[in-house]
């Protein structure tokens, strides 16, 4: 289907997150919308799907001039969208899942959504248990699911804002095979995504965004310094790593065995030096986020010990944890790292050392102030965490954590961060290393694994590797490993 | 400007509310053959007309502004607590309980009054926790926790009032045994109302105010409210601030109790929580958990409550109606909300 979109405007408050845009995507196409965090490219795709309304601008559909209040008249219209955040249902089946949001009867017809799902799912590979729940299933099968579910509600452009962000690297290629196939069936496919090398494999067309306007275009062959320069004005290179020191362990895992429902990891032996970086490597749902967990208290250990600092801290709560200087960063940032609702300064008072009993406003204002200087957050103190754009939240969340602490835990640091942002926060994490912290991190990554780890641990199919050094390692190893291929057994 | 303009339509659509919530009952009046007007003309007569009604008025306000002071804190912290008319009626409990085995002791009145309120607050706290517990470490939600813990309250009292507290003789409905006017809260000329309680009501209000405003404590309890995960991940130890919030609004709940044992009734009675647990959820929900409306709210349904009186004397119509009122009020109120919001979405 052809989209047509003309002079959208939108504005928040003073933002103009969308200023006067125009674009047409023929029937057919990936467009690829390339923009730094904060400009203006999840508004846009959430105008077009009714998610929120804009100020002005027409949007057409094969010509013909559209009104989409809700998302569930854009479905109507055949426009799905995958969003940045995963909204799903997840204490409930897959087939509920996918009955639950169609039209139809009172009483929904499983058999034949089951059918439906089993005929989709072989068309593209993907194996998904009807009948398993979907909070069991990893971030890259819920999106085979929100994707095959909007395929079967009818959906003729498919709209994904960031997509790739919380997948393994081959339900990356899965994904990109499939929205070739549907482009090849005539579906619309508009691609939102901060990651360059993505966006040139897969796009027919890209759209470059800054600060709420198109500001230019291209077509294959890419140039990928050029589409840098559209987006942020000026080249970005990436920064040299610095060898490390002697070790002086901070953290040290024994024998530590975990487990849950679906996986059982036995013996795992680490020690982490100071000043060290860690990456976790494997597809989601490995058994890395598990290990991350544990070792900041959120999971109980089978077996083995946890040690940061020489204290045995197994078992223990996750306050002791925090009290010895381990923090955690989750990666669902409005489920389990912000608080929707409350400003961004409340945030930091939440987050720094409780002074007396009274709040001194003021001081929480300036002190936000200066992170969102320092951490080049689009958004005022005032602002509601909800209101932040996806790669704004995750600053924040980073702002967020205290200076104090040694050992920190991230899931996906940079997840949804452009280029230059992600190069950024990635100074601001060495630097902490160099004064001494630790860092154990998980990305479905490989170049920022590669590049910003010290020694990376590769999990695959309940095993762990041995600590592989980053520094000596390439993208292809790594990413057979992750793959199963020559893992010891 | 966005902001004031949406701010003005917020108020445009509560004063809809009001109109609403007005419409709907005058049409249950007229269902039942009565005049609107003339009805509400004496409800305003029945609550402002004199000093007397006035007085009476405030002797409503206060348990009702402590109960919506209370529940405040638990709203906040995304915590529905039914249970508070028990932890109304388990702090009269306990005022009449301490105020029982001191009264006859040579211990001055004023420090029998004062530990009956420090045991009503006990009494409230405890019962809340109770439901707190059966929450955060049972899985017991608060509702059907409080929900039972209320039926339980409510055995306990006439189990008190029929059995070992009975009156000499036999157990009446009308309770124990009056306390000697002594252990009365002194009482403003010849109304029922003690500035001693007044004063608590509004010392009560302005502490939570200032607890959600401006402290750390607030704040964090909101936190916990709105995203418990998320709270636990920064450090907040979620936990502890349920249990907190369900005993602080337990003492809000002991503290009413005790109100209305030192106060109003000076003994126990069956039905000692007189429903302002429930009213004080309405206010909680009306002024959308922000302190600072709450008073007002309180004072509203307060007169509604003793304007109504009148209507059975001068219109031979039931006084359920002020509570017709109060719900349609809050219904209408959160109907409108829905509606605003829906509003400037498609803006
Ligand atoms: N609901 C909202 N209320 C107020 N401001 C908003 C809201 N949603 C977005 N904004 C603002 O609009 C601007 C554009 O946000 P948008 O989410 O479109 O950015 P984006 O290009 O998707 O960025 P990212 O790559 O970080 O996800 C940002 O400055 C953001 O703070
Ligand atoms: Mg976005």
């Amino acid at each position: 289907m052809k989209v047509e979109l003309q002079q959208i405007d939108k504005h928040f408050g003073s933002v103009h997150a969308n200023d006067h845009i125009t674009m047409t995507i023929p029937a057919g196409t990936i467009q690829g919308i390339l923009g730094e965090n904060g400009a203006g490219k999840s508004t846009l795709m959430k105008i077009l799907s009714g998610f929120i309304q804009a100020d002005s601008g027409v949007i057409k559909l094969d010509g013909k001039k559209v009104v989409i209040h809700t998302p569930d008249q854009a479905i109507h219209h055949g426009i799905g969208m995958l969003h940045q955040d995963p909204l799903d249902f997840p204490p409930m089946r897959v087939v509920d899942n996918l009955v639950v949001g169609s039209p139809g009867g009172l009483v929904p017809n499983k058999k034949e959504a089951i059918a439906a799902l089993k005929k989709l799912q072989e068309r593209f590979g993907f194996q998904i248990d009807p009948d398993a729940y979907v909070e069991t299933l990893t971030v890259g099968e819920r999106q085979q699911l929100e994707i095959l579910r909007l395929l079967w509600l009818g959906a003729r452009v498919l709209i994904l804002d960031e997509p790739t962000t919380g997948i393994s690297a081959s339900q990356r290629l899965k994904l990109f095979d499939t929205l070739r196939k549907l482009a090849a069936d005539g579906m619309t496919v508009i691609f939102v995504s901060h990651k360059l090398e993505e966006v040139e494999v897969l796009c027919h067309r890209i759209a470059v965004f800054q600060r709420g306007r198109m500001v230019g275009e291209a077509k294959p062959p890419y140039v990928t310094t050029k589409l840098v320069e559209m987006m942020f004005g000026k080249a970005i290179t990436l920064d040299e790593r610095a060898p490390c020191a002697t070790c002086d362990p901070v953290l040290k895992v024994e024998h530590l065995e975990v487990e849950d429902t679906r996986l059982h990891i036995c013996d795992i032996n680490l020690e982490v030096c100071r000043g060290e970086v860690i990456g976790l490597a494997g597809m989601e749902g490995s058994g890395q986020r598990m290990f991350l967990r544990t070792l900041a208290g959120l999971t109980r250990p089978v077996g083995g010990k946890v040690i940061v600092h020489d204290k045995t801290l197994t078992g223990k709560t996750y306050a002791s944890f925090r009290k010895a200087g381990v923090t955690y960063v989750p990666a669902s940032r409005l489920e389990e790292g912000l608080i929707s609702g409350l400003s961004l300064t409340e945030h930091f008072i939440l987050a720094r050392e409780q002074k007396g009993f009274i709040i001194n406003r003021d001081a929480a204002v300036k002190e936000t102030e200066e992170n969102i200087d320092q951490f080049f957050i689009r958004g005022k103190p005032e602002t509601h965490v909800e209101a932040l754009s996806g790669g704004n939240q995750q600053r924040a969340l980073l702002a967020l954590q205290r200076q104090d602490v040694d050992v920190l835990l991230i899931e996906h640091p940079t997840r949804g961060l452009d280029i230059e942002s992600s190069i950024w926060i990635w100074s601001k994490l060495k630097a902490r290393c160099q004064l001494g912290a630790t860092i154990v991190f998980i990305s479905s990554d490989l170049e920022e694994l590669l590049h910003y780890s010290d020694r990376i641990l590769v999990f695959f199919g309940g095993k762990v590797s041995e600590p592989l050094d980053a520094g000596t390692t390439t993208v292809d190893q790594l990413g057979q490993l992750i793959g199963g291929l020559g893992m010891k057994s | 400007m966005p902001k004031t303009s949406s701010r003005w339509l917020g108020l445009l659509f509560q004063v809809g509310a009001v109109l609403l919530a007005l419409l709907f009952t005058s049409i249950i009046l007229l269902l039942v053959g009565a005049k609107p007007f003339q009805a509400y003309e004496r409800i305003i007569y029945g609550a402002f007309s004199d000093m007397g009604h006035i007085s009476d008025v405030l002797v409503v306000w206060v348990p009702l502004v402590l109960v919506s002071a209370g529940l405040l804190i638990t709203y906040s912290t995304g915590l529905w607590n039914i249970g508070i008319e028990g932890q109304i009626a388990l702090g009269a409990i306990f005022t009449v309980w301490a105020m029982r085995l001191l009264q006859d002791s040579s211990i001055p009145p004023v420090l029998i009054i004062l530990v009956g309120f420090l045991a009503g607050m006990l009494g409230g706290a405890l019962w809340a926790a109770l439901a707190g517990a059966l929450r955060v470490f049972g899985g017991v939600n608060e509702i059907f926790g409080g929900l039972g813990l209320n039926f339980v309250s409510t055995a306990l009292t006439i189990w008190l009032i029929f059995g070992p507290w009975k009156r000499p003789g036999v157990g009446s409905m009308s309770g124990t045994v009056p306390f000697d006017t002594s252990l009365w809260l002194p009482m403003v000329g010849g109304s029922r109302l003690s500035l001693w309680s007044l004063g608590l009501g509004i010392l009560g209000i302005v502490v939570v105010y200032f607890i959600l405003q401006g402290t750390y404590f607030g704040l964090r309890l909101k936190a916990v409210g709105k995203n418990p995960r998320a709270a636990f991940l920064m450090g907040i130890p979620t936990s502890s601030y349920m249990m907190l919030a369900f005993i602080l609004c337990g003492v809000f709940a002991g503290l009413a109790g005790a109100v209305q044992v030192t106060g109003v009734y000076h003994r126990l009675i069956p039905s000692i929580s007189s429903g302002y647990g429930f009213l004080g959820m309405l206010v909680a929900m009306l002024v959308n958990y922000q302190a600072i409306g709450a008073p007002f709210v309180a004072f509203l349904f307060a007169a509604l409550n003793i304007g109504s009186i009148q209507l059975p004397i001068d219109l031979k119509l039931d006084s359920t109606l002020s509570g017709v009122l109060q719900g349609a009020l809050v219904l209408f109120v959160l109907l409108m909300d829905g509606v605003r919001r829906r509003v400037l979405h498609k803006k």
